[in-house]
């Protein structure tokens, strides 16, 4: 392996854009075999893998070779081999485009994209439209997507909309969404976010969309920041620790502490508006004199179980202590230092590959994915590691590390389980092998960008913040608090009623649905050039990507026949199931 | 107020006859013939059911149960008699009244002091574990419960979460999830916008889709949202659906409640606990008091829960539902005895009190004691899993009953707790 890695270390760049020669070891796994590829049709059953030694299959040639690629197919087939697992078949074309759209855009693929994919019959075809998906053309969808879900991690669903916050929400998408429409690099993006100064609202001077990130999680001696920077930055969760050594880990009680002196020269400095309201914060680091009162050797103290206070000063969770204990800015930046510290650790390119694998998977290499350590062996140790230094070594391009798991072969495969993979469900608590996709649902907004794009619904809003408003108004309904001071929460988008009572009555979907003049139902109705089983068919690609089964076309036509005088209604009540159904809001 | 069994108008009867009139493609709804069975017996009046009133953040037991006065740790608050043997907080004076219905668990001695592992041993009595997911109280109680709520031909979910989103129903699977309201009673997205007519014939076409791609062996989601469909239709056509709509109680009940949402829920958990449901949850957070634990509770928390709680005790003991509902007070831990520098008081599992009553446990006591400044339980401790246990048999469940994982591991119901056995003296 250490010859492989080698290689790649060496030719990446080269590698990105276009075939190469491999080097043999990387090229046997490649063999491939061609075989006739599923198509936009529904697809009826496809005939299981032979049992015995798991073929290997077209899917890593035909995707692009990548050696990247071919690693995690060869780590993931060393899997299967062990624990005796067959994969299932591939995703249809269709269920693959699908996927792809939803996990890199955050929606599904208008009929459109679908069917350039589909004519595109050429070797290569998925590289494609993955370089298309990461490209010049989706730049502004996929700042969009990674946005909300960058926003979400770091802040909540709720985050910057309670009354009297210190977070501003819109400062922080306007941040990330400028880095992310630029590529910046994951370990700048940390570092940014970590030691970031300034103002937490847009349009103020020396505005910084970044500090929204601590604003709200300096209370209470920033043990918010303390927790929220170690779980989300390096996967390890020590907010247990802050009271007593962790139960079941290695984690100390003293880590906490020692990782919370970096923290201690932040300061959230609040500007009001007329009345009490907050206007903006400003975040700054001020010198920390210590709880002993000797600024030159800032100390904090904590308490053990027993009573007894402990003495803490900054140290890494790795061990590395600052050349200096001062707690004036001058001499020492704290948190700079820890951003630093947290870019250069080895955890940070590890956690983040386990966090976007799980993105893109379902389920990460840990289980939860942010909960990493020797008391959570991961289920795929080599390829994590891999993986992590393949990052590190392409500068930590996230679009490189997506590429690599949009190609691979387990992200192609069919959601369907065989037989000889019925025992690799998750959900039951098993370690996720990969040898199927696991369904999983659509984020609400997810949903509510795919339902935009289903139903071609000409924005009449045309300034982002006002788009943003308007979904996250709609998001409201699903969020919950718990009530805790680091504000947690839930979705009761999650399967359960009040999610499907909103798929079938809510004024989403009314709209959705709509045969106003302008829907995408009263085009289509009144289009001379579409038959009727144009029509449906669209619906069904439109929202499915995938064409109706006969029995599908007969039961849209009785339908049909049923509403003879008014089309549209049939039409609606077709387009009206299709969204309603478990397929459609599925990720597949 | 009373509610008819068999719904009129835009009725249930209505639409499932317009089912039955459908293709071969009809929605598989064994549940929808269920309904058509013969009225409630008088288990309408003796029904089981349990109310657990979820304290999110961890309230400090050691100002509200189990007081102090006088101790370095014991804070400002003064004790008060009770209807009961025992004193509790001045700033409960209506509960205080109801005490003789209730009993206080005041050797609680747990492990879990982060809020998510603590909600979830708290409602469930397993630590979180990640291969596996247990259910809640509410899934396990309207799980075993299931024959009960049949007969009831209950319409409504068997498991209502009011203003909280309670814990997942784990291993018993989306048949038992919690059905999550807020506290004004409106669900949303409630109302059919077509005729019943044409609903039907969009389910058929719906069916369809649902069936083929359930039949596609994808896994157990692709089921479970076929399922929560169709309870979602029969929620929509349900008469029972009144159950939530608490503006029909008369001004002065609603004001005994309080006005909050926390006594919106507990006057919503009764009218939901009459209609038939087993198993109601209502939340009341902002117990995570680590700054002015006192002030926070004697304005604000304190006050809001003695005119919900002393209501809700007292109307279910007037309409004779106490001796058959169980109520859980309770949150994820307790709170430090030590009074930090804020006038706060942090996470605290180790000794702190939880109040149990109803469907037949002893009121009036108080089960264990605490050392003089309320760190240590001084006398034998219970756990989540006791407390589980101890509202399971009251509810007349066995403990003897074992799950099964959908891994197939066995799983004995509240973990094998043990019974709190003053309570049933």
């Amino acid at each position: 392996m250490a010859q492989t890695q080698g290689f790649i270390a060496l030719h990446v760049k080269r590698l990105v854009w276009r075939y190469c020669q491999l080097a043999p070891c990387v090229a046997v796994l490649l063999a491939c075999y061609t075989g006739t590829s599923a198509t936009l049709a529904a697809d009826d059953a496809v005939p299981a893998p032979v049992a015995g030694a798991v073929p290997a299959k077209k899917s890593a040639a035909s995707k692009g070779a990548l050696p990247q690629v071919a690693i995690i197919n060869e780590q993931i087939r060393l899997q299967w081999e062990s624990n005796n697992l067959a994969p299932s078949p591939q995703a249809s074309e269709g269920e693959w485009c699908r996927r792809a759209f939803l996990d890199v855009l955050g929606r599904i693929p208008t009929v459109d994209e679908l069917k350039r994919f589909s004519d595109d019959s050429g070797q290569d075809r998925e590289l494609r439209l993955v370089n298309r998906l990461l490209g010049d053309n989706y730049v502004e969808v996929y700042a969009r997507n990674w946005t909300t879900l960058w926003t979400n991690l770091l802040i909540g669903r709720s985050g910057g909309t309670e009354r009297r916050t210190l977070v501003n929400r819109e400062g922080l998408q306007q941040s990330l969404r400028r880095a992310l429409e630029r590529d910046m690099p994951y370990d700048r993006l940390v570092f940014e976010l970590i030691s970031a100064k300034g103002v937490s609202k847009p349009g103020e001077e020396n505005f910084n969309g970044f500090v929204n990130f601590l604003a709200g999680t300096l209370q209470e001696n920033g043990v918010q920041a303390t927790a929220k920077t170690s779980q989300i930055f390096l996967g390890v969760q020590i907010q247990c620790t802050q009271c007593h050594n962790h139960p079941f880990n290695d984690a100390k009680q003293n880590q906490f502490w020692e990782m919370n002196a970096f923290f201690r020269q932040t300061r959230a400095l609040r500007r009001f508006e007329k009345g009490r309201d907050v206007a903006a914060i400003e975040l700054v680091n001020q010198d920390f004199a210590g709880e002993n009162n000797r600024p030159e050797e800032a100390v904090l103290f904590y308490e053990l179980r027993n009573g007894l206070s402990k003495a803490a000063y900054p140290v890494f969770v790795d061990g590395t202590k600052l050349a200096s204990d001062s707690g004036f800015v001058a001499d020492v930046d704290r948190r700079t230092e820890l951003a630093k510290l947290v870019t250069g650790s080895e955890s940070l390119s590890k956690a983040f590959v386990n966090r976007l694998w799980a993105h893109f998977f379902g389920y990460g290499f840990t289980k939860p994915a942010d909960d990493m350590g020797p008391h959570n062996p991961p289920s795929h140790l080599e390829l994590l590691d891999t993986l992590a230094g393949e990052f590190k070594t392409h500068s930590y391009n996230v679009k490189e590390l997506m590429r690599w798991i949009l190609l691979s072969e387990p992200y192609g495969l069919s959601s369907k389980f065989i037989a000889r993979n019925k025992k690799d469900d998750p959900a039951l608590g098993e370690k996720p092998m990969f040898s199927h996709f696991y369904l999983r649902q659509m984020r609400p907004e997810e949903l509510y960008e795919s339902l935009l794009i289903a139903t071609e619904a000409e924005s009449t809003e045309t300034s982002y913040e006002k788009q943003e408003e308007i979904k996250s108004k709609w998001l409201d309904q699903f969020t919950l608090a718990f009530g805790t001071d680091d504000n947690e929460e839930t979705t009761t988008f999650n399967g359960t009623i009040p999610q499907v009572l909103m798929m079938m009555n809510g004024e989403l979907i009314n709209r959705a649905t709509s045969t106003a003049k302008g829907s995408l139902l009263q085009r289509m109705a009144t289009d001379p050039k579409m038959n009727n089983a144009a029509k449906i068919n669209h619906l069904y690609l439109a929202g499915l990507a995938r064409r109706p089964t006969p029995q599908e076309v007969t039961l849209a036509n009785e339908l049909m026949l049923l509403r003879k005088g008014d089309p549209i209604a049939a039409l609606q009540d077709v387009w009206w199931a299709v969204l309603n159904s478990n397929e459609f809001i599925l990720n597949h | 107020m009373s509610f008819s069994v068999v719904p009129v108008g835009m009725s249930r009867r209505h639409f499932l006859q317009h089912l039955a009139a459908a293709s071969a493609l009809a929605w598989p709804a064994t549940a929808f013939a269920n309904a058509l069975r013969g009225s409630a017996s008088d288990l309408k009046k003796r029904h089981k059911a349990a109310i657990l009133l979820w304290m999110g953040g961890g309230p400090s037991t050691i100002d509200i149960w189990d007081l102090k006065p006088g101790a370095p740790t014991g804070g400002p608050f003064q004790a008060i008699g009770t209807s009961g043997s025992e004193q509790i907080c001045e700033h409960l004076p209506l509960v205080a009244k109801q005490m003789h219905h209730l009993a206080i668990v005041r050797s609680m001695s747990t492990r879990e002091a982060d809020h998510t592992r603590g909600r979830y041993y708290m409602h469930t009595g397993y630590v979180p574990n990640p291969n596996i997911e247990h259910p809640g109280y509410g899934t396990v109680i309207s799980h075993m419960l299931a024959e009960q709520t049949k007969q009831l031909q209950l319409e409504i979910p068997p498991f209502v979460a009011v203003g909280g989103g309670s814990v997942g129903p784990g291993f018993l699977g989306m048949t038992y999830a919690p059905f999550v309201v807020n506290s004004d009673g409106n669900v949303r997205n409630l109302k059919l916008g077509i005729d019943a007519q044409r609903l039907s014939e969009r389910m058929q076409m719906l069916a369809s889709l649902e069936k083929t791609f359930v039949k596609q062996d994808r896994g157990q989601s692709a089921q479970d949202h076929a399922n929560v469909l169709e309870k979602t239709v029969a929620l929509m056509t349900s008469k029972q659906m009144e159950a939530f709509k608490i503006n029909q109680e008369k001004q002065e009940v609603r004001e005994r409640y309080g006005n909050g949402s926390f006594g919106k829920g507990c006057l919503m958990a009764r009218r939901l606990v009459e209609q038939g449901v087993p198993f109601v949850e209502v939340d009341l957070g902002g117990w995570d008091t680590h700054a002015n634990n006192f002030k926070t509770l004697s304005d604000t928390k304190l006050p809001e829960l003695d005119k919900a709680m002393s209501a809700l005790v007292e109307d279910l003991h007037q309409r004779g539902r106490l001796e058959d509902t169980a109520i859980i007070w309770m949150g994820e831990f307790g709170r430090t005895p030590r009074i930090n520098g804020t006038s706060g008081r942090d996470h605290w599992a180790r000794s702190w009190s939880v109040v149990l009553g109803g469907a037949g446990m002893k009121g009036g006591i108080a089960v264990g004691h605490t050392s003089a400044d309320g760190t240590e339980v001084e006398s034998e401790p219970y756990s989540s899993q006791d407390v589980l246990a101890t509202v399971c048999k009251s509810l007349g469940i066995s403990l003897d009953t074992t799950f099964t994982s959908r891994n197939g591991r066995p799983m004995k119901i509240a973990n094998g707790g043990k019974v709190i056995k003053e309570l049933f003296a």
